[in-house]
């Protein structure tokens, strides 16, 4: 398989993510959350302004909580959204998965 | 009897440091005295609350639990002195307050305007909730509006004043948008983004006077002699701590006022935090100032910590800031600017460090780049020193892992300043392998 070598991984993008779900919805979305990188968030609050669960993403971003909300529909609205580049998709570690 | 701890300013240092000193002295008898009637609010959220992004309710950044489990007192009023030796605040209203331990959490202002003119109604600056609800008063649609000075706030202004369907106009006084911070070509990327949203910028253009009738602005005139129409004139050239009170109670003061450490002023029960506070950076081994969120949490945290009797040091972190330039995504970590000058500002606006000023012991500087998505490192003899994403993010979180850890990279350090594409690979293949090796070291495996 080919990677491409100029990108640095780590998060997965909200597209690929949108794409998988369409593919397997069950399995992507119940491996992947909301993972906010703390000290650079400026608690603006749109992140929750945009949520379509009406879920307090700013109070998790700022303590450096993952969104483990199961209203969460991983819609990517809030990651989006944040004008700071604060949250990410990211895959939950295997050892917390069943 | 417990302490009596006594915070001036209700920002997000002075709110950090009560939630600190809350979590350190669960009884601990807390008070904040502010100007300021408001909850607590993000100040960065006011650009999104002005450009009509978000209502007023969505800046409030504690829920009325957090409030209520913070515990604090809250006091509206001015703080006219500190007297020290008494161990007493002098309000406006003429009450003492008294304190055992104090910190100074009082922000930074913006420098006012000084052009023949200046005292007009609908001259502005944006510094707080009130000033922004002010603005958004007066923004009114089809209106002619002006902006002058730099940085990020100026930004803000020109944008929010455009989504609101002002006729703007943004004076520069040289050629280029915050040239100590970008370079030319990202400065121009975000001058023609800027131009494409409505703004129209007048380059190497100044103000000479700003016009009235009735005591209103109605028209500014430039040092060439053009007079523009204009019905609200906003000023961002930039900000200054706001030390009134630690000078009239003689503390040591410099750009700010000056701390050790611990952040303790010369009055060892007297601490400063955030846009107030003049630090002492070990990396540049010299005291820098930061108008910064992140400072000023980090600041909150230490000081109320020591306040409660810890004795934490607080080390200066490599200053990032994430912002929005024109709908594009800025990062920009550490040392970037290289010591340009920028003639819109008298001093360093707010989301700014003065460390992005200075890059020492630098020998290159490498970017990548499209159309707008970019990528400027500044490389020192060992690390990565600074950089500069600009748009697609993906970079943004390893430099600023490898810069906050110094990370040695001298293995590829030819090779990236070579540039282009390869010197990107060869770092996207360094990166992957140093977050391996640091996972490793962590499982031990
Ligand atoms: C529009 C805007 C955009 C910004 N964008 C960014 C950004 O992109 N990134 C970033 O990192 N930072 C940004 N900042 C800067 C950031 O908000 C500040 O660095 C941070 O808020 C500083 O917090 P502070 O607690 O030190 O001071 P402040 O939040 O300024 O709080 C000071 C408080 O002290 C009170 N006070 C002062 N003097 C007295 C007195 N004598 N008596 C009683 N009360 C007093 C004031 O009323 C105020 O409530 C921005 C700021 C603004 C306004
Ligand atoms: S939008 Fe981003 S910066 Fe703003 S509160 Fe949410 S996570 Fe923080
Ligand atoms: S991903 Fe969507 S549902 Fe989940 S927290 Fe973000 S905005 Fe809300």
């Amino acid at each position: 398989m080919a990677h491409k070598l100029a990108a640095p991984l780590q998060a997965i993008s909200a597209p690929t993510l949108s794409l998988c779900a369409f593919d397997s919805a069950f399995d992507v979305l119940s491996q992947a959350q909301v993972v906010p990188e703390a000290a650079n968030c400026v608690q603006c609050g749109m992140c929750s302004y945009n949520c379509p669960m009406g879920i307090d993403v700013r109070a998790h971003a700022w303590r450096g909580k993952a969104i483990r909300d199961s209203h969460c529909l991983t819609c990517s609205e809030c990651v989006n959204r944040c004008p700071r580049g604060v949250l990410r998709f990211e895959r939950i570690p295997l050892f917390v998965m069943k | 009897m417990s302490n009596h701890y006594v915070i001036i300013g209700s920002g997000i240092a002075g709110l950090v440091a009560a939630e600190t000193l809350r979590k350190e002295e669960p009884k601990a008898d807390i008070s904040i005295v502010s100007e300021e009637p408001h909850d607590f609010y993000s100040r960065p959220g006011l650009a999104y609350f002005l450009r009509g992004d978000f209502p007023e309710k969505q800046l409030y950044v504690r829920s009325p639990e957090d409030v209520r489990k913070l515990n604090a007192r809250r006091i509206h009023a001015k703080v006219e002195q500190i007297l020290c030796a008494e161990h007493e605040l002098l309000l406006a209203d003429g009450k003492k307050v008294r304190y055992d331990r104090l910190l100074l959490a009082t922000g930074a202002l913006s420098v006012p305007p000084s052009f023949p003119g200046c005292e007009l109604a609908g001259v502005v600056t944006l510094d707080g909730l009130n000033d922004t609800r002010h603005i958004i008063e007066q923004a009114r649609r089809s209106r002619p509006a002006v902006v002058i000075g730099g940085g990020i706030t100026a930004l803000e202004l020109a944008e929010g004043f455009a989504c609101r369907g002002m006729k703007v106009n943004y004076f520069l006084r040289g050629k280029l948008y915050w040239a100590d911070v970008l370079d030319e070509t990202e400065s121009k990327i975000v001058m023609e983004r800027l131009r494409h949203e409505g703004v129209t910028i007048h380059t190497e253009t100044q103000i000479k006077q700003a016009l009235g009738v009735n005591g209103k602005i109605a028209s500014v005139e430039t040092q060439a002699g053009a007079i523009l129409p204009c019905e609200l004139l906003a000023v961002a050239i930039g900000v200054r701590p706001r030390s009134e009170l630690a000078q009239k109670a003689g503390l040591t003061m410099d750009k700010g006022v000056v701390v050790n450490e611990y952040l303790q002023t010369s009055e060892s029960d007297i601490y400063a935090a955030g846009d107030v506070a003049e630090a002492f950076d070990p990396v540049t081994k010299r005291r820098l100032r930061d108008v910064l969120w992140p400072t000023a949490i980090d600041q909150g945290k230490i000081a109320g910590a020591n306040m409660a009797g810890r004795k934490l040091a607080y080390v200066k972190g490599i200053p990032f800031n994430v912002t929005m330039l024109t709908g594009l995504k800025v990062t920009i970590i550490g040392a970037i600017g290289g010591g340009k000058k920028n003639d819109d500002l008298i001093t360093i606006s707010r989301g700014e460090s003065e460390a992005w000023r200075i890059a020492p012991n630098t020998s290159g500087t490498v970017s990548g780049q499209d159309d707008v998505n970019r990528v400027r490192m500044v490389i020192g003899e060992r690390a990565i020193v600074g950089a500069l994403v600009m748009g697609n993010q993906s970079w943004s979180r390893p430099l600023q892992r490898l810069i906050v850890a110094q990370s040695d990279i001298t293995p590829i350090r030819e090779a990236l300043l070579g540039g282009g594409a390869e010197s990107m690979a060869q770092l996207a293949h360094f990166y992957r392998d140093w977050e391996e090796k640091k996972a490793a070291r962590i499982t031990g495996t």
